[in-house]
């Protein structure tokens, strides 16, 4: 699998590290409660098909990425800076 | 039907024309009392011992394929009951107690071979945690040594001991561990839970799970709809999918994990070996392959097929290893999809819908399961109350915090185990 980063072009897999569905951009207020928590920390919805995860661009420029991709196929459809996604 | 040796040369002389199916291929009725989604080892399992331990046999198991097709006929098969943590530790003591007995009592051979398993170490530090390991299996009832390098070289003389960055200390060896045949274990729970009335569907992919003022009354499937009074998810690499027909998000990510294996040799791997710190573990089949295997590829997939970065990694692995496996020719390569929970333990619970039941959250660690799996799933769903040896492996501990079972000490959150 290779990845596009946006600042770096098409790298190798071995270059990003994985950094877990992109859920985690959307953190609950601190005082949200342990249902919510819960739901941000551990429940997840694991999409057969198209989803949304964080990948560190670890070999390469350091930045945080938003990538959507499919989990059945490994085609990715787009990356983006998570700086630009997250508020 | 009877297996023997006569059998066997009887069949060779009039062309194996006289084998017979050993399980049914029933239509599906239009309603039973229990439903079990998913025919892998734990959905079989848990059918059999209901109809054995508890005498009830109107059930049926769906299976979106074929029986044997999921990760129950990929793993690497493995058995063992090296756990260290209360909950996991008593659980598989109790799988490996009922390994020890399964082919007697499944009257089929599933080529169970307690051939020993040696976890190695590699430093000071990793041996003191082995010791603990070691001490924590020997209070549970099962056994464990503790091997110093020369004691180890004794069992696995062609190791590189002196690999400047992981020399080898020693090993934790586990002398009832072992393989079993996984194709064979599902066959036998197939035939056994079959041949006690219960109704075996193929082909039959749930689509849906109707629930009615919060109780669960039947499924959706591609062969029809199908009324139940109970119904047990037991989905593995699927679970995430099948939980979302109730309308529930699991502790759960999906990933591969991939496994190899080399032309078949002579024997020349009488064990099961571990090498922790390299990511990789090795065992020789009964035909004379090595199967072999490492780490997940770390990002969640579906795909059952691994990437090339990891398959890198688990050869340089076995290279530093053992250097002698670089003569053996790699013959193929597999992924099979693990449900991950957050802290590498599984659940096995009722639901909040009454009469749905979860099985799931196995990681890489399922085959060696799978009888008390379905055991303590049988026993949950037929007396509503949780077999002791699997007390602990509730589905809100997560939310509560109480009681996780993180055997790796790593923290409990996806992405770590
Ligand atoms: C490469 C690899 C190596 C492994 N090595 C080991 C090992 O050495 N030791 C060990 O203990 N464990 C090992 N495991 C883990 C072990 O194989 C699994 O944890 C275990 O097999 C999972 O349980 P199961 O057998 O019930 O799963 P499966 O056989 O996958 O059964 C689940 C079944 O559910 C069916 N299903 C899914 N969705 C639906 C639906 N909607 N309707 C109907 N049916 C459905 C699937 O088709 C499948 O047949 C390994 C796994 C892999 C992939
Ligand atoms: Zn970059």
């Amino acid at each position: 699998m290779r990845l596009t980063c946006p600042l770096c072009g098409e790298r190798d897999r071995r270059e990003f590290y994985y950094g877990g569905d992109a859920m985690a951009l959307e953190r609950p207020a601190p005082d949200a409660g342990d249902v919510a928590w819960n739901d941000y920390v551990h429940l997840r919805d694991n999409p057969a098909g198209a989803t949304r995860d964080l990948w560190y661009h670890d070999g390469g420029c350091g930045t945080w990425l938003v990538v959507e991709r499919d989990t059945l196929t490994h085609a990715i459809a787009k990356v983006t800076p998570a700086s630009e996604v997250a508020r | 039907m009877g297996y023997s040796g006569f059998r066997i040369l009887k069949e060779g002389l009039f062309g194996q024309k006289g084998w017979k199916p050993v399980w049914r291929d029933p239509q599906p009725k239009p309603e039973y009392d229990i439903v079990i989604i998913g025919g892998g080892g734990h959905g079989l399992s848990t059918a059999y011992y209901l109809a054995k331990n508890h005498g009830l046999t109107n059930i049926a198991v769906l299976e979106r394929g074929y029986i044997g097709g999921g990760n129950v006929g990929r793993n690497t098969t493995i058995v063992r009951a090296n756990y260290f943590l209360p909950g996991n530790s008593e659980f598989y003591s109790h799988s490996l107690k009922l390994w020890e007995g399964l082919e007697q009592d499944l009257n089929y051979n599933v080529m169970h071979s307690q051939r020993g398993l040696i976890n190695l170490f590699h430093s000071d530090g990793q041996r003191d945690a082995f010791a603990r390991r070691g001490n924590a299996m020997i209070n549970q009832g099962d056994d464990a040594v503790l091997l110093d390098r020369e004691g180890v070289r004794k069992h696995l003389p062609y190791l590189d001991f002196d690999n400047t960055r992981f020399p080898i200390y020693g090993g934790l060896y586990h002398p009832r561990g072992g393989t079993a045949r996984h194709d064979a274990v599902a066959w036998g729970y197939a035939r056994g839970a079959d041949s006690r009335g219960v109704d075996l569907i193929q082909n039959c992919e749930v689509t849906g799970i109707d629930i009615q003022g919060g109780k669960v009354t039947g499924v959706q499937t591609t062969r029809g709809p199908i009324r139940a009074r109970k119904v047990a998810m037991v989905a593995a690499g699927r679970s995430g999918q099948v939980a979302a027909m109730a309308g529930m998000r699991l502790p759960v990510e999906s990933h591969v994990l991939q496994a190899f294996v080399t032309e078949g040799l002579k024997p020349c791997i009488d064990h099961v070996v571990s090498f922790g710190m390299g990511h990789f573990y090795i065992s020789q089949s009964d035909k004379g392959g090595l199967v072999f295997g490492g780490d997940l590829d770390f990002y969640s997939s579906y795909a059952a097929r691994g990437n090339l970065p990891m398959k890198e990694h688990v050869m340089e692995a076995a290279m530093t290893l053992m250097p002698m496996i670089g003569k053996a020719r790699v013959l193929r390569s597999w992924g099979g999809i693990m449900d991950m929970s957050p802290d590498g333990s599984p659940i096995i619970d009722k639901t909040d819908t009454e009469g749905l039941f979860v099985n799931c959250g196995w990681n890489y660690g399922g085959f060696k399961a799978v009888p008390a799996s379905g055991y303590c799933l049988a026993h949950l769903i037929a007396t509503g109350s949780p077999h002791d040896v699997a007390a602990r492996f509730r589905l809100d501990r997560f939310r509560t915090g109480r009681g996780l079972m993180d055997e790796e000490g790593t923290g409990s959150q996806h992405n770590l185990h």
